[in-house]
């Protein structure tokens, strides 16, 4: 299985008033066909790398890496146009909340079909037809209806499905998700996971799985990297979580709170300064 | 011994969407209460009725023994205190840390303001360092505990707690959760307390309370959550959801 | 290191700082050092700056008398050495016309400012956060102010109680207060149900207390920048009441009746008028630049931060 996204030694830097901010410190990865879960908290970087491969880092950031490559092409040095071609078509981002990334003046499914026709040349009837298809296939039970709806009219998870349906129609190869669940109900949650399992499965996607949350990606992907203050800490496999060996991870895990487990105080992570190196 | 809340029927109703319907709760004092549910079921519309920032249109609340009514006197606030969800929305942009905490006690005219301001913050884990900062110079963490501080700084016996840890990191939960525990300890307060995350209100909460679309759906100990010893499935579907996803199901 | 003391830079900057005045200090420095990165702003508050200067000096500043001309030998005399911006048709010098002009277009402006904005603030304010009849009556009132254009009320109320500057201060503060009030109550409805009020409502503070204290400080920003910019309208509407006679009476040497009375002379003479519709020009384009560089660094939204 050959890697269709190599990451070496990524690194994103913002210039602020009182300095340079690192926000990605050197991050090596690469990710085949599979499902990759990056955790971290706030400001650990880890939507930083996604938007970093996305190519959506803020203008006045510097970005730089040894490789970062996907499917042979040089992310760093493609050009707007074959941005342009990139995006939507080959990889993909779901955002986490559907009401900022979906345009609220557009029905739902005109935004899916116009996604569609900027990559494909195809027919209205034809692109309308894929959109219904899509929309069913991210187990919206009336196509139709939901079709004309503005984003506005509909529910969270209701939103984040058919974003899904706008980020996929045009079959990407890569999927990023930032956060995708966050915003929504946990039993939402399970639904909107349980649509993206049967799409990446089916379409023999790669997935990269932003998160915060340790416990929903270790059991959602295949191999989890953990980020922190901008670097990888610790990648292990998704079925070997127990077994952490860094600090951190180990802290991570211990100090949420969980059914049955009655720990008064909660074990609290003790950061070492040592991390930040 | 009068309990410390005491809802009796409660329906609250926004133009025509009916928020709480016909709600009943009784809070112990000294007990540490939960309310769980998803978006729309009505926990935070409740904790905001008792605080006066909804419009009640059915039943009775009564605290400490006290029968409210539709508007709440300086002696309520004093006895009642609410922390709310959102560390980045709670505090005044404006406003120095030193401000947010001088209010209340210039509002309710209290003599000693800097050694109360003081007290405040080192209660809460704060140095006298962060006395003068602005909200926007504060982590999500610190920002809570601004908000911990300022609702503990009129000296409630009740406080109603609106998901006062989603919006942070896990392990700033861990520690602002544990600053709850112990300043409920020290203070022997009253807590009703609001979330979504089941393990969350395990932990800080004796009794809690399902609700679904501004009803009841089934009052529970913490330790029958545990055992899996529910009666509804709506609340067994919640209990299966927070153990995380399942693949090939 | 032993302990040096910080410099005044550090002091301002610091995240730990130790006194309600540090803070309110450090925040200000911030505002300005984004304010300064502005070179067009800079130039808006040097040209004010230089307006304020001519105004508080006028007396040392003007070589020669604003109200008495030399009718005899100087008048309509061409720009040059004795009259540096020549004379007009009663012998008096244009340039110390303009400096003395000044202090009436300050006069002008700090008044309307005064006046209006307080009132609009007010208004706006409490009919945001009191909603209900209250919101409806007020800015039905706010209407009706609103739709008369500066100039038609101006001259409505100098017909009735006689032309001179002060009558057309509150003429044009009068007109000038509605989009204040816009402004105030659009800011209001945007915080009233934020949790930062609700959480002073659960404290016991009075409605009053929550307008004054908490929700006109954050209009005020937005203020200051609207009645900035502003100002160069208030000039301009001002020196239209002028040019019209309405508003300044001769001979005080507002900008605008120079400008009427130099209309004869246009053709031949062209500086009587010009120099004073420059001058009007320059401290309009200064008070723009100002108030848009006071929006870039009042507004914290904008740029890394």
């Amino acid at each position: 299985m050959s890697a269709m996204l190599h990451v070496e030694d990524l690194r994103v830097d913002f210039p602020t008033r009182t300095g340079m901010v690192q926000a990605v410190r050197g991050v090596s990865f690469s990710l085949g066909q599979e499902r990759l879960g990056i955790v971290g908290e706030s400001g650990s970087g880890k939507s930083q790398t996604g938007r970093a491969i996305m190519g959506l880092t803020p203008e006045h950031a510097n970005i730089s890496a040894k490789r970062l490559e996907f499917s042979g092409i040089d992310l760093l040095k493609v050009s707007p146009a074959q941005r342009r071609e990139l995006r939507g078509n080959r990889i993909a981002m779901i955002l986490q909340d559907p009401k900022y990334s979906l345009d609220p003046v557009m029905t739902i499914g005109r935004q899916i079909v116009e996604t569609l026709r900027t990559h494909e040349k195809v027919s209205k009837a034809e692109a309308r037809e894929k959109a219904l298809d899509m929309l069913a296939a991210v187990q919206i039970r009336d196509p139709r209806r939901v079709f004309a709806l503005y984003p506005h009219e509909v529910s969270g998870g209701m939103g984040q499905r058919a974003m899904i349906a706008m980020m996929l129609i045009a079959g990407p190869e890569l999927l990023i998700a930032d956060e995708p669940t966050s915003a929504l109900d946990v039993t939402v949650q399970l639904d909107i996971l349980r649509i993206l399992d049967r799409l990446v499965i089916d379409r023999g996607m790669g997935l990269i799985f932003i998160s915060h949350d340790l416990r929903l990606v270790s059991t959602f992907c295949d191999r989890v990297i953990v980020m922190y203050a901008g670097r990888i800490v610790e990648e292990l496999k998704a079925s070997e979580l127990s077994q952490a060996r860094h600090p951190y991870t180990q802290g991570l895990l211990n100090c949420m709170p969980r059914i049955g487990a009655d720990r008064h105080p909660l074990p609290v992570l003790d950061r070492k300064p040592e991390w930040l190196l | 011994m009068t309990a410390a809340l005491k809802i009796d029927k409660l329906r609250v109703v926004y133009d025509d969407f009916v928020a709480l319907k016909d709600v009943n709760l009784t809070v112990n004092t000294g007990e540490s209460f939960g309310l769980v549910g998803e978006s729309g079921s009505g926990k935070s519309t409740l904790l905001r009725a008792v605080a006066g920032l909804a419009p009640v249109s059915g039943g009775t609340i009564d605290v400490n023994g006290k029968r409210l009514g539709r508007t709440r006197d300086k002696a309520f606030y004093r006895q009642v205190q609410m922390v709310f969800q959102d560390p980045y929305g709670s505090l005044h942009p404006r406003q120095t840390v030193d401000r947010l905490l001088l209010e209340p006690l210039a509002i309710h005219g209290f003599a000693d303001t800097e050694k109360r301001i003081l007290r405040a913050l080192d209660e809460v884990g704060l140095g006298s360092s962060f006395r003068f900062r602005y909200s926007h110079q504060l982590s999500g963490g610190q920002r809570q505990r601004v908000a911990i501080a300022r609702a503990l700084i009129l000296e409630p016996s009740i406080l109603l707690l609106d998901e006062p840890t989603s919006a942070l990191d896990a392990s700033v939960q861990a520690e602002v959760l544990n600053l709850l525990e112990q300043v409920r300890r020290d203070r022997k307060l009253t807590f009703v307390m609001v979330s979504h995350d089941l393990g969350v209100i395990t932990h800080m909460c004796e009794r809690l309370m399902v609700m679904q679309n501004g009803q009841e759906v089934e009052r529970l100990e913490a330790g029958d959550l545990a055992t899996r010893n529910v009666a509804q499935d709506y609340t067994r579907n919640l209990l299966v959801a927070s153990e995380g996803f399942v693949r090939g199901a | 290191m032993s302990d040096t003391a910080m410099t005044r830079r550090e002091w301002l900057l610091t995240d730990r700082p130790q006194s309600r005045m540090q803070a309110r200090l450090g925040r200000a420095y911030l505002t300005w050092r984004r304010f300064t990165a502005n070179r067009l702003a800079v130039v808006g508050l040097a040209i004010i700056l230089a307006l304020l200067f001519v105004a508080a000096f006028a007396p040392l500043l003007a070589p020669y008398s604003p109200y008495i001309g030399d009718l005899k030998n100087a008048r309509l005399m061409t720009p040059g050495a004795a009259y540096w911006l020549g004379t007009d048709d009663q012998g008096r010098d244009i340039l110390s016309r303009l400096i003395y002009g000044s202090r009436l277009t300050l006069q002008v402006v700090v008044l309307v400012a005064v006046i209006a904005a307080p009132i609009g603030l007010l208004v706006g304010t409490v009919s945001g956060y009191a909603g209900g009849w209250v919101d409806a009556v007020l800015m039905r009132i706010t209407d009706i102010f609103l739709a008369f254009p500066k100039l038609v009320l101006a001259l409505a109320f100098v017909a009735a109680l006689g032309p001179g500057i002060e009558n057309a201060i509150i003429a044009i503060a009068l007109t000038s207060w509605p989009p204040y009030a816009r402004i105030a109550r659009a800011e209001t409805l945007t915080v009233r149900s934020s949790d930062y009020i609700s959480a002073v409502k659960l404290m016991g503070a009075s409605p009053m207390r929550i307008v004054l204290r908490h929700i006109m400080p954050l209009c005020i920003s937005s203020l200051i920048v609207r009645v900035t910019l502003d100002m160069a309208g208030i000039i301009l509407t001002a020196a239209g009441l002028g040019f019209l006679g309405l508003g300044a009476q001769p001979p005080l040497p507002e900008w605008g009746a120079m400008i009427a009375s130099g209309r004869r002379f246009i053709l031949d003479q062209w500086w009587v008028a010009a120099a004073p519709g420059a001058a009007i020009l320059i401290v309009s384009l200064g008070f723009n630049l100002l108030g848009d560089g006071l929006r870039d660094a009042l507004d914290p939204r904008s740029g890394g931060q």
